[in-house]
């Protein structure tokens, strides 16, 4: 009998596949997920908009927090760890958070190193902008991949972005002769073997969520119609003016993203969505994504 | 062909209609319940019971799936399938589909981090059949015409009762289609029961 093994810590991501995890900071929204479908929460103490109207240092949440949504909900409860903070990390862990988020929305303690995810019993999911990004933090041992996008704006573009770039070069190692891969995991940055498994089982051997600026069902519905496996909304829920609706609204739209008829359907009366952010508008300082290599 | 369709409202869908094209059967993508009346039988994947209830409910499911049932027809629930196809989950006080004479834990080896990997005997079906469980239920309680087919470290992890086949772990995430094709013979054989 093993525990951690890659199957285990995979399989656990494959089991959320076409689902919609949430952002949650209390028990309360918690139960409104679950209640609503969501096959996971992310316990937070503020969600990625708040982080960014709130500047400063975040980090890991209160154990308290997470604590109270574990025995709020029976579905699994995610947590963020800094990027390269081995104690918090270890932190979540030992509380039987059910997967990490090694999260760029914290602010990094390590600006050079990620975790070494293989060596944890539990799974890590980490955000990606292109396959090299994707495939090193595969190589450090995450079991699920997100999109970065830009998380707290409520605007879509640039997770649009991150989904097609790591797709199209999916595809063309896919389509690349052997002789030609050792070439490209030098130019991409990405282990070689990977590159290698990649082309032999035609796709990534993680699932790829989106992330970071679902802010309407079609939002979460295009996302999965670029090929992501399901979809994270943090701040687009609980900062809308009818979560509960607005939650369950998401989930129909993620299960059924090519029934457009439903999708206007469920998409009428939601009332606001949270408001945008134009990311040219953004300081170099406060773009999120560019955490972490 | 055999046709053998999985439930795709959310879950492990993929991995499973793989695993029915190589057992030599034409794999259907469930997502409206219309399509469950051409089908011979019905595979509930792993994945999360209560969102899948969700999405049931909202779509209507409900009273065509036990209708499936109740015509007689396969259907292998594994992990969060083997919940919906239970006629008993503890601490809930009314069941899914409930017809499976079962009584379910869920989450019952604990979190994330309990969860494993163990080769298991299953009786009719495989030696050394590598179980994945995550965050897996068990069968607490079996009706009398229930056969348990395998049990780890004491707890049921496999069971039949005539058409209905459940097991607490995922089938599915090995290459090891073993599982797959005795579910594949139990819909030919209840096909041709039906015929004759």
């Amino acid at each position: 009998m093993k525990t951690g093994t890659d199957r285990v810590k995979r399989g656990m991501a494959e089991m959320q596949k076409g689902g919609v995890i949430m952002d949650v900071v209390n028990a309360e929204q918690a139960k409104i997920a679950e209640e609503a479908g969501a096959v996971a929460v992310m316990a937070l103490e503020r969600v990625p908009s708040d982080i960014r109207a709130a500047g400063g240092v975040a980090r890991m949440a209160d154990p308290r927090i997470v604590e109270e949504v574990m025995k709020a909900v029976s579905i699994p409860v995610m947590a963020k760890a800094r990027i390269g903070h081995i104690v918090e990390a270890r932190v979540l862990e030992a509380m039987g958070v059910d997967y990490i988020d090694e999260s760029e929305v914290l602010t990094p303690a390590d600006e050079e190193y990620h975790l070494f995810k293989s060596d944890y019993t539990v799974p890590f999911v980490c955000g990606c902008r292109d396959l090299g990004e994707a495939a090193r933090r595969i190589g450090e041992g995450a079991s699920m991949l997100r999109t970065k996008g830009e998380p707290g704006t409520g605007n879509i573009v640039e997770a649009v972005r991150h989904i097609r770039k790591v797709n199209a070069q999916v595809r063309k190692v896919v389509s690349m002769n052997e002789d030609e891969l050792m070439t490209e995991a030098k130019l991409l940055g990405a282990p070689f073997e990977l590159l290698l498994e990649i082309k032999r089982e035609g796709r990534l051997p993680v699932v790829n969520f989106a992330a970071g600026g679902v802010a309407t069902p079609a939002d979460a519905a295009l996302m999965m119609q670029l090929g992501a496996d399901g979809v994270f909304v943090g701040s687009g829920i609980f900062k809308s003016d009818n979560p509960a609706k607005f939650a369950r609204a998401i989930v129909e739209a993620t299960t059924h993203y090519q029934d457009y008829k439903l999708i206007a359907e469920i998409s009428k009366d939601l009332g606001t969505a949270m408001k945008g952010i134009e990311i040219s508008t953004l300081a170099p300082s406060s773009r999120m994504q560019d955490r972490g290599w | 062909m055999i046709k053998v369709g999985v439930l795709a409202l959310q879950g492990a869908v993929r991995e499973h209609v793989r695993s029915i094209e190589e057992s030599g059967a034409e794999a259907v993508i469930v997502k409206r319940k219309e399509q469950l009346q051409d089908l011979d039988g019905l595979i509930l994947p792993g994945g999360e019971s209560t969102a899948m209830r969700r999405l049931i409910d909202k779509y209507d499911f409900m009273d065509e799936l036990k209708r499936f049932a109740d015509e007689g027809k396969p259907m292998f629930g594994t992990c969060a399938g083997l919940i919906l196809l239970a006629k008993n989950i503890v601490g809930y006080d009314a069941p899914h589909i409930g017809r499976m004479d079962v009584t379910v834990e869920r989450n019952s080896f604990g979190r994330q981090r309990e969860s494993f990997e163990a080769d298991l005997d299953i009786k009719d079906v495989a030696n050394d059949f590598t179980a994945v469980f995550i965050r897996a239920p068990h069968i607490v309680e079996a009706g009398e015409n229930v056969e348990v087919l395998a049990k780890h470290n004491g707890r049921i992890v496999v069971a039949r009762e005539g058409q209905f086949l459940g097991c607490s772990f995922h089938p599915e995430l090995t290459d090891d289609h073993r599982f797959t094709a005795y579910f594949i013979e139990m819909v030919k054989e209840a096909k041709k029961k039906q015929l004759a």
